[in-house]
């Protein structure tokens, strides 16, 4: 079997993810800042160097501005609900997931004021067209670092200085990049970062988190939940000190178990290794792609400005069709459809039918790459 | 026995923090549950030695660790 769909969620794992959460569970086992006893200590502790990982990876000073959610959907919410308000003004891109549109639909409907900036058909951001739009009232720009559908890599540190030039904030969605495309808080100037841990982090479902920058007064910022955090418990108002402001209720302390032993093995094999390893899969296999008749890949060609989930569409084949295939006669899984993403299928003009999508990971190699493009051949064959 | 102290935060995080900063700097300190006469902010507080009192509020202000108090018990 050849799993190509670690756009979606990574698979397999590091071994050491499983053994982390294994070892929460058997030897971390108490809540987490709710007590004070030696095994509620040991499971706090657990989350804590997992903060600090967080932080250290995308270069944040303060791992207590890192807040765990259950994965990027939550992080995003969390901001656009946080500080969207009727009247508000929030730009964004027409190539975001709809982790990003469905609540900015909903706060429209609400009265707030979205802006979306037309990207091109390989899903390339012009800059000066969302200048246009971006205006003094504008409190946040919204923008996905690479989107899911072609995997192209939009310019974060100009976008963050638009949006402070006009006084507003920027959220950047790094569900796809978070992991192997270096991000750098302080340095790109970004205020929320929304990271997903099940991708390119290499931990489970269920994790996640937001970075918020220091330009961000986070008593601003309403949380989506409130309840018992641990502390100051005397009161029946929800504190204002981070994280605990945003994580009320008891955490999913083994999957950030498994979260920060992901964010280990990302380190420690080398952040920089894993990109180049999937820049030359992805490079490998769109060059076999594009040896196809019949075969049309989207989004841009240069795997350095892409990140390795690659669209396609086979001429005359739908593309449910094509999935299927894969899976029944090569064992080979990809991704099919939507993609949780119609606004880029709009943008590249695959809506409503969608794309076959492929993605490997660090764990994929050239031999199946090489075997995928066999079986494209044959499935492409007329 | 020489007199211990106490520090309270707000956070479990910070606590924990705390807990690395002081280690690192090679001072004595384990955390506890919060004795009750001093808070309920945090269910944890950082034990440590009070003759070290100096220190180790010079190497938590260092590190930008928020306290929510500092006392000898």
């Amino acid at each position: 079997m050849i799993y190509l769909d670690n756009a979606a969620t990574s698979w397999p794992k590091p071994p050491e993810v499983a053994r982390a959460i294994i070892e929460f569970l058997e030897c971390a086992g108490g809540n987490p800042g709710r007590s004070g006893h030696a095994l509620s200590i040991a499971a706090a502790r657990v989350v804590y160097e997992t903060r600090e990982a967080v932080a250290e990876l995308f270069n944040s000073p303060d791992p207590l501005r890192v807040i765990f959610t259950q994965n990027a959907t939550h992080a995003i919410n969390l901001v656009l609900k946080g500080i969207l308000r009727r009247g508000g003004r929030v730009v964004t891109t027409s190539v975001e997931h709809n982790a990003v549109m469905r609540p900015l639909r909903a706060l429209e409907r609400e009265g707030v004021h979205v802006r979306i900036v037309p990207c091109d058909q390989e899903g390339f951001l012009n800059l000066a067209n969302m200048e246009r739009v971006v205006q003094p009232g504008t409190s946040l720009i919204v923008l996905t670092h690479a989107n899911n559908v072609t995997g192209t890599i939009l310019p974060v540190t100009p976008v963050a200085e638009m949006a402070h030039r006009a006084g507003a904030l920027v959220l950047v969605d790094a569900a796809q990049t978070a992991g192997v495309v270096p991000i750098d808080v302080q340095g790109m100037g970004i205020d929320f970062l929304a990271f997903t841990g099940h991708k390119s982090l290499y931990g489970p479902p269920g994790t996640g988190g937001l970075v918020i920058g220091d330009r961000v007064d986070a008593a601003n910022l309403e949380p989506l939940a409130r309840g018992g955090t641990g502390s100051r418990s005397e009161f029946e108002e929800q504190p204002e000190d981070l994280p605990d402001r945003f994580e009320s209720g008891t955490p999913n302390g083994p999957g950030i178990a498994g979260l920060g032993a992901g964010i280990r093995f990302v380190r420690s094999r080398g952040m920089d290794v894993i990109r180049a390893h999937e820049v030359a899969l992805t490079g490998r296999l769109i060059a076999g792609l594009e040896g196809i008749p019949g075969v049309r890949i989207y989004g841009p060609h240069d795997p350095v400005r892409r990140t390795a989930a690659v669209s396609l569409t086979v001429e005359g084949c739908r593309v449910s069709d094509v999935g299927l295939r894969l899976d029944e006669e090569f064992e080979i899984l990809s991704r099919v459809g939507l993609h949780c993403a119609p606004a880029v299928h709009r943008t590249i003009g695959t809506f409503p039918e969608g794309t076959v999508r492929f993605a490997p990971s660090v764990f994929t190699t050239p031999d199946e790459i090489d075997t995928t493009l066999a079986a494209m051949q044959a499935i492409a064959r007329p | 026995m020489s007199t211990q102290g106490v520090v309270l935060f707000h956070t479990t995080s910070a606590a924990l923090r705390a807990e690395k900063v002081i280690l690192k700097a090679q001072l004595a300190g384990k955390l506890i549950p919060t004795p009750r006469q001093f808070s309920s902010d945090c269910g944890i507080a950082l034990r440590f030695d009070w003759s070290q009192v100096d220190q180790v509020k010079g190497v938590l202000e260092t590190a930008r660790v928020e306290l929510a108090g500092i006392h000898p018990f």
